[in-house]
Order: C-alpha cells, then sequence, then structure tokens
C-alpha cells in the first residue's frame, strides 16, 4: 500500500508537469535552491565535527527545532501544504487507517522540502564520524525527525483549516483563537535575541528545547558523544512519544475528515434575505462587490489569506522590541495597503469555473474589474488607514501622518488598479472552491513568489511620486511634502485604480473564453 | 445594459418571451457555420453546420464526447471556436458578444456555481448581472424558486444543495432574464422525475410563448417525447438533423440513434462479473 500510495504520487506529479511546464519550472528552480542551501549546510556540518560534542549538539539541537517549526508554521501562513495526495480521494477505498497514515507520509515526504530534509538530517551523521555510536544513532534519528516534521505540518495545517473555516473565526472571539498564532512573534523575537546574546545564552536553550519534542530526536546523537548515555535514552523516549501523539492527533483528524466531507460539517448554514446584495447597488458592478465580499467573509480560502494581516504588526512589534526602536513600525500602513491590493490579484482562479455565469451574463469586464475592486476597498481602506494611524498616534510623530497616509493609500488605490490588470490576463493554480486553503498544487510556491516579486517591482514604481515625496518630508522636514504626499497618493491613486480597472476590462473583454478556459484546466 | 423585457410579468408569465422577431433573413433564430474546435490533436468538433428554426424545441443527443458541450459551450460564446460562425436571431455570437449573450440563457454542464450564495443570492447575482433593476430580479427569483420548487430552501448555501437542486437553481439563473433562447446542456441530470415534469412543462409554456430551447441529452426517450427537432451528434459532426418525425422514420429515436452512431456491443462482456 505504502508503494502504491508513492508511485501514485510520482505518476501524478509527473502528469502535472505534462499539462504546466510552468510547474516544472517551479520544481526545478526549488530544487536547485534546496541544493544550494543543502551544500551550505552540509558543508557546515562537516565543519562542526572538528569542534566540540557539546557545541555541536547545541547547534545541530537549534537547528532541528527551527526545522521543526518551519514545517509546523510556514505552511500555515505562506505556502501551504502539497496536497497531491488528498486523504478525501481515499474515501471510497476500503484502505485500513494504519496504512494509510503509513503511505500519506511517506507521501508527504517525497517533495523538495521533505527530502531536503532528510538529507540534511542523514547529512547530521557527518558531525559526529569522529564518534561511532553517535553516527550510528543519528540516522534512525534523522528518519524519525523527518517523520515527525511531515506528521507535524499536516496535524498543524488541518488544525488551521478548522481554524480559518469556521464560523467563529469570523466573530469577535475569533480574535482570541488567534492567540496561539500570534504568539509566533515573542517566540521569533526570543530566538533573535538568543542568537544576538552569548553562547551561554544558546546552550542554555538548546539543553532546555532538547527535553522537548521541538529539540529532543536532534540531541540523541550529541548525547551519545558526549557519553551521556541516560539522557539520550530518555530524549529517544520522548520523541517516539511526541511522535506517536502527533500521529495520533493526525489520525483523529483524517478520521474525521474521511467521514465528514468538508461541505456537510457545518449544519444548519441557511439565512433568509439576500445578504450584502441589499446594500450594493442594483447594477452590475454593484452586484459583483457584494458577491465578492460575501466570499471573503464566508470562503475560508479568503479567510485564510487575512490571517498574515493581524500577524504582521505582531511580529513586527516584537521584532522592533528587540532593538528598542519602533520607527520600523511606520512602514505597517504601507505593508498592510500592498498585502491587502495584492489579494484580489488571483480573483478569477478563485471563481474557478463558476466564472462561466459572468461570461455568461455578459457582464463587462469594466463592472466586474470595478466590483471585485469596490468589495476589497470596503475593508482594506479602513485597515489601512487604521495602519498608519495607529502607530504614528503610539509614537506620536503626527506630523509624519500626511506623508504616510498618502503613500498607503496610494499603494493602496495603485495596488487594487495594478491587480485589476494582472488577473484578467494570468490565472494562478489556488485550492479548488472547498478544498482545504492550505493546499497547493506542487511548484506553485515559486511562481506565486515571483509573480508577486514582480507585481510589488511594478508597484514600487506606480507609486514612486509618493515615494519620493514621503523621503523629502523625512529629509526636509517641511511638512508641506507630507501634504503633497497626501494629494499625490489620493490623486495618483485614483487615477491609476481607475486606468486599471479600464485596461484589465479591456483586456478581459477580449479574453474572458480564454480566462474561463484557463480556470478549467484546473477543476 | 438594461433588460429589453416588459417588467410586470408575474408568475409563469415570466418565462414568456418577447414574439420571435423576423430573425435571420432565413428565418433562423439560430444558425451555426462550419464550427470547428480541436484540443491539440483531438478534434472535438469537426465544421459542423447546424440550423435551429424560430419556435423549436430542439434537441441536441449524442455518446459521451461527441463534441454537444463543446459546439454549446461555442454557440453561447463561452468558448472561442477555432473556425465558423454562429449566429442568434441574426446577431453574430463572436462579434457581438454583449449583444447575443443578451438574447441567450445559459445552462452550462460541468461548471460551478457560486455556491457560498443562497440560492436566493445566486439567481439575484445572475439578474443583477445581467443589469435589471431591483424590483424585477425580487419579483422573478420568488417566482422562479416557487416555480422549481426551490422556494423551501431559498436561504441555504448552494454548496448544501443536493445534485438535482443544483441544477434548477442553475436553471433558474437562466431563466432570470426571460431570453428569446435557451441553451441547457443536460438539463436533466439527476433530477428527479416530478422537478423535471414540472421543468418540462415549464419549458413547454415557454416555447408556445414564442421562446426558443434547445437541449443536449443522452436521454433519447425524453428528447423524442420533449422535442420537436433533434440533431445526433458523434465525434464532432452532425450525422443526422431534422424534426423527429424526419430524423427518426418511424423508428424509435433510440434505434435510430444505436444505427447512426454505431458500437453496440454484442460480446460476451465480463463474464466474471458474473456473480452465480
Amino acid at each position: 500500500m505504502v508503494a502504491h500510495l508513492i508511485r501514485l504520487k510520482l505518476t501524478l506529479l509527473r502528469n502535472s508537469f505534462r499539462r504546466s511546464p510552468w510547474q516544472l519550472v517551479g520544481v526545478a528552480l526549488g530544487g536547485l535552491y534546496a541544493l544550494g542551501v543543502l551544500a551550505l549546510l552540509l558543508g557546515g556540518l562537516f565543519y562542526l565535527s572538528y569542534t566540540e560534542p557539546a557545541t555541536a549538539r547545541t547547534v545541530v539541537v537549534l537547528g532541528g527545532a527551527a526545522a521543526f517549526l518551519g514545517w509546523a508554521l510556514i505552511p500555515l501562513v505562506a505556502l501551504g501544504v502539497d496536497m497531491t495526495l488528498d486523504p478525501a480521494r481515499f474515501v471510497t477505498f476500503a484502505i485500513p487507517m494504519p496504512q494509510l497514515l503509513a503511505g500519506l507520509a511517506a507521501g508527504g515526504v517525497l517533495g523538495i522540502p521533505g527530502i531536503m530534509t532528510l538529507l540534511a538530517s542523514l547529512g547530521q551523521a557527518a558531525a559526529w564520524w569522529q564518534h561511532p555510536a553517535a553516527m550510528l544513532a543519528a540516522v534512525p534519528c534523522a528518519v524519525l525527525a523527518v517523520l515527525t516534521a511531515v506528521v507535524l505540518s499536516r496535524v498543524t495545517t488541518s488544525a488551521g483549516t478548522a481554524l480559518a473555516s469556521s464560523r467563529r473565526f469570523k466573530d469577535a472571539s475569533g480574535v482570541i483563537a488567534m492567540v496561539p498564532l500570534v504568539l509566533l512573534g515573542p517566540i521569533i523575537a526570543g530566538i533573535m535575541e538568543g542568537l544576538r546574546s552569548s553562547q551561554d545564552f544558546l546552550a542554555g536553550l538548546a539543553g532546555v528545547l532538547s527535553w522537548t519534542p521541538l529539540g529532543s530526536v536532534w540531541s540523541v546523537p550529541g548525547d551519545l558523544a558526549l557519553g551521556a548515555w541516560g539522557a539520550a535514552a530518555a530524549k529517544l523516549l520522548i520523541s517516539l512519544l511526541a511522535l506517536a501523539g502527533l500521529v495520533w492527533l493526525w489520525k483523529l483528524s483524517l478520521a474525521r475528515a474521511l467521514t465528514t466531507p468538508a461541505h456537510t460539517a457545518a449544519a444548519g448554514r441557511s439565512s433568509a434575505g439576500l445578504g450584502l446584495f441589499a446594500r450594493f447597488p442594483a447594477s452590475p458592478s454593484g452586484a459583483v462587490a457584494a458577491r465578492a465580499l460575501t466570499y471573503w467573509l464566508k470562503d475560508p480560502r479568503y479567510g485564510a489569506s487575512l490571517i498574515v494581516v493581524p500577524l504582521i504588526p505582531v511580529v513586527m512589534f516584537f521584532g522592533t522590541s528587540q532593538a528598542g526602536d519602533f520607527t520600523a513600525m511606520l512602514w505597517l500602513g504601507p505593508l498592510i495597503a500592498f498585502l491587502l491590493a495584492f489579494s484580489i490579484s488571483a480573483d478569477i482562479s478563485y471563481d474557478n469555473t463558476a466564472f462561466a455565469l459572468h461570461l455568461a451574463a455578459g457582464v463587462s469586464g469594466r463592472a466586474d474589474r470595478a466590483g471585485r475592486a469596490l468589495a476589497c476597498a470596503v475593508f482594506a481602506v479602513p485597515l489601512t488607514a487604521l495602519a498608519v494611524v495607529v502607530p504614528v498616534a503610539a509614537m506620536d510623530r503626527w506630523h509624519l501622518l500626511p506623508a504616510l497616509l498618502g503613500l498607503s493609500l496610494g499603494t493602496l488605490l495603485s495596488g487594487l488598479g495594478l491587480s485589476s490588470v494582472v488577473s484578467a490576463r494570468y490565472t494562478y493554480n489556488v485550492p479548488l472552491p472547498g478544498e482545504s486553503p492550505f493546499k497547493t498544487p506542487p511548484g506553485s510556491a515559486v511562481r506565486t513568489m515571483v509573480v508577486q516579486g514582480l507585481g510589488m517591482g511594478a508597484l514600487m514604481l506606480l507609486v514612486l511620486p509618493e515615494g519620493l515625496l514621503t523621503l523629502a518630508m523625512v529629509l526636509t522636514g517641511r511638512p508641506l511634502f507630507g501634504w503633497l504626499a497626501l494629494a499625490a497618493g489620493l490623486v495618483l491613486g485614483s487615477a491609476l485604480l481607475l486606468a486599471g480597472i479600464r485596461i484589465g476590462g479591456r483586456w478581459y473583454d477580449r479574453r474572458g473564453p480564454e480566462l474561463l478556459q484557463a480556470v478549467s484546466v484546473n477543476k | 445594459m438594461t433588460s429589453s423585457e416588459p417588467e410586470n410579468l408575474p408568475d409563469q408569465a415570466a418565462f414568456q418571451a418577447p414574439l420571435p422577431s423576423a430573425g435571420t433573413p432565413d428565418g433562423q433564430a439560430l444558425a451555426i457555420r462550419g464550427l470547428a474546435k480541436s484540443f491539440g490533436a483531438k478534434t472535438a468538433v469537426n465544421g459542423i453546420n447546424l440550423d435551429v428554426p424560430a419556435g423549436s424545441f430542439y434537441g441536441l443527443v449524442g455518446p459521451n464526447g461527441a463534441g454537444k458541450t463543446t459546439t454549446l459551450s461555442m454557440a453561447t460564446g463561452l468558448l472561442r471556436p477555432d473556425r465558423g460562425q454562429v449566429r442568434v436571431h441574426g446577431v453574430d455570437v463572436w462579434g457581438h458578444p454583449l449583444q447575443a449573450k443578451r438574447l441567450m440563457g445559459i445552462l452550462p454542464d460541468g461548471v460551478r456555481l457560486f455556491d457560498r450564495l443562497t440560492g436566493e443570492q445566486l439567481v439575484t447575482y445572475a439578474g443583477l448581472l445581467r443589469g435589471m433593476d431591483r424590483q424585477t430580479v425580487a419579483a422573478r427569483v420568488a417566482d422562479l424558486l416557487t416555480a422549481l420548487d426551490l422556494a423551501g430552501d431559498a436561504g441555504t448555501l448552494v454548496v448544501d444543495y443536493s445534485a438535482g437542486m443544483t441544477k434548477k437553481i442553475a436553471l433558474a439563473s437562466a431563466l432570470i432574464h426571460a431570453p428569446r433562447l435557451l441553451v441547457l446542456d443536460e438539463p436533466f441530470e439527476s433530477v428527479d422525475p416530478v422537478s423535471a415534469a414540472n421543468i418540462r412543462d415549464i419549458l413547454h409554456d415557454y416555447v408556445r410563448s414564442g421562446g426558443m430551447v434547445i437541449v443536449s441529452s443522452h436521454v433519447m426517450d425524453l428528447v423524442q417525447r420533449m422535442c420537436d427537432h433533434v440533431a445526433v451528434i458523434a465525434q464532432g459532426n452532425v450525422l443526422a438533423a431534422g424534426t423527429v418525425d424526419e430524423v427518426c422514420g418511424g423508428a424509435s429515436l433510440e434505434d435510430r440513434f444505436v444505427a447512426l452512431v454505431g458500437g453496440r456491443n454484442r460480446a460476451e462482456g465480463l463474464t466474471w462479473l458474473r456473480t452465480s
């Protein structure tokens, strides 16, 4: 069964390359990058073998714990998890749960992050070549560590999916559920602090971590090298128990997913009336805006892209608090404006083939573009304003307000215009309607990053006037430049938004059927 | 873009279309000429010609993969053809898509709906997208939901609908602007018999009052009973087209279809599947 699932995954991967060469490019680029990092890591590990075993252990434990954290959190906030082998597809095959778990875990290792983690952890043995017992132990520990990492990522993503798709998440009480995610900030801050302070602190941190599931498995070979047999045995036990616990959690969530398909999970989702459709103007663009905003509120895929918005200020706050200088917090407004404006650039990809309704109804490109931009602006404008005003008020730097407001609103409006053009031309591989928001096809992460990078570059050019005026204000201290930046942001931003809706609308009118074709490839 | 329909149409009359206009000079409501589409090396539709006379109830039958859906997608402006022309009441679908789409109501097969909306919201959305005013949309949505027996589930999210209910709500979205031509791709798939009979009544009323319907199906019996014209499509070609009597020539449509298309398998079949 495990062999079957692995072969299935490889076949699916090959077929997806045949359909979209872009994905192959993505995987190839990702693979090259991973190879480079791996070479550096292996070199570092070999160098470690000439240092004190205690130092080597500290480094390995810290690096390993960071890898675990990465597996647990990166899919959640950024890139999603490769769900080529979606458990939901195995519902009709009576596969015993243990075999399904084993197969899915093995399938999860097969991928750039999995293989890279496996090679790096195996390479850890190189650090212990002067201590044969430790080197021998490092190999099974590496396998154990990779399995733990894969299972860990599955558990956190299924927890994250449940969080993002539950109704309560959208209520005010959802904010409380965000707390564990928000604590990321202090954790990162703590690590940063540790990196900056003395070796003693690092050794201490590693010592503590090595007794937790995050670091225990990484510490076993080091303990053996130091001759601490008892500690090594105890830590191995902790690691095994942790893996067993994680597998148990995964099994629970998988068993639930297999018996309750996503769309029947929530009961009694019934509401009378037209909702937002009654609040927006009765025109094609008003209807598009009402529909898009309804999706922002109800579709977990949109909700998941908003998770990161409250995270940024927290992470930035803890990041800057280390330096004791909060000036960087002033960038919060432009940053959030960029993220929100870019969030509608994959709108049609999210519609998938439901987009056929727009095409069949003969919605004009301009109405479609305007409606989607309006829906985003409804919440993005107040959020951006808040992200500018709060840091300014907290630091009592009111003289910067006009300039920052101009820069942020300019970024938001220009970005919405840019997204309106981009989404009329390019479609992405995104999770399908009703699928887990944290699911990504292999290779798509690199493409997303490339597109986002290009978008950011283009946007920087578009907001150059506001940026230069803000800079002039900061350098000269003359308030006039601030007010000019505000005016430029509002006027230029609005003009670019209108231009974006126009150009995007024209593209949309010309390429509507091709857009539908492009999104229906991914269904 | 505003609806060209009179706005005071209660209940069933909501589906009334205006009297058929002159249409194309030759009296065709839908004229397809040399329509062709290939996907890679595979030819899906091979330069077909088809004339659908005004006031007809037209059936399109063919085996799986015959090119029915591809043809209908190209005829309704959803899929760009490699070659060929489509005219709806004289309007070139690919030359003036917005104008042509105003005349058509489309129920595509195999596409998703905006299923995070409630049924009522979805049909309202379809109406508003067409530029209709709020009062007309509200009145017609209520009529449609009642006529299609969905009034009780108006507030349920479409994602929670059964397959048949989903088909019906998509049909309502296609009818909301009282089109002159209805193009329905597999409208009866997974619809229960009672709802199917209701839908047939609605469609017959609609045709009687001057509308025009094209349905694709592979249920021969249904097409023979319901339609007055039929075309048989296989492997991207029209094998026969005309009134049902012309095509069938006294035989049942099913027999005629099998004779035209061929491919009946009279071999022993799957012997291992016999349980005794």
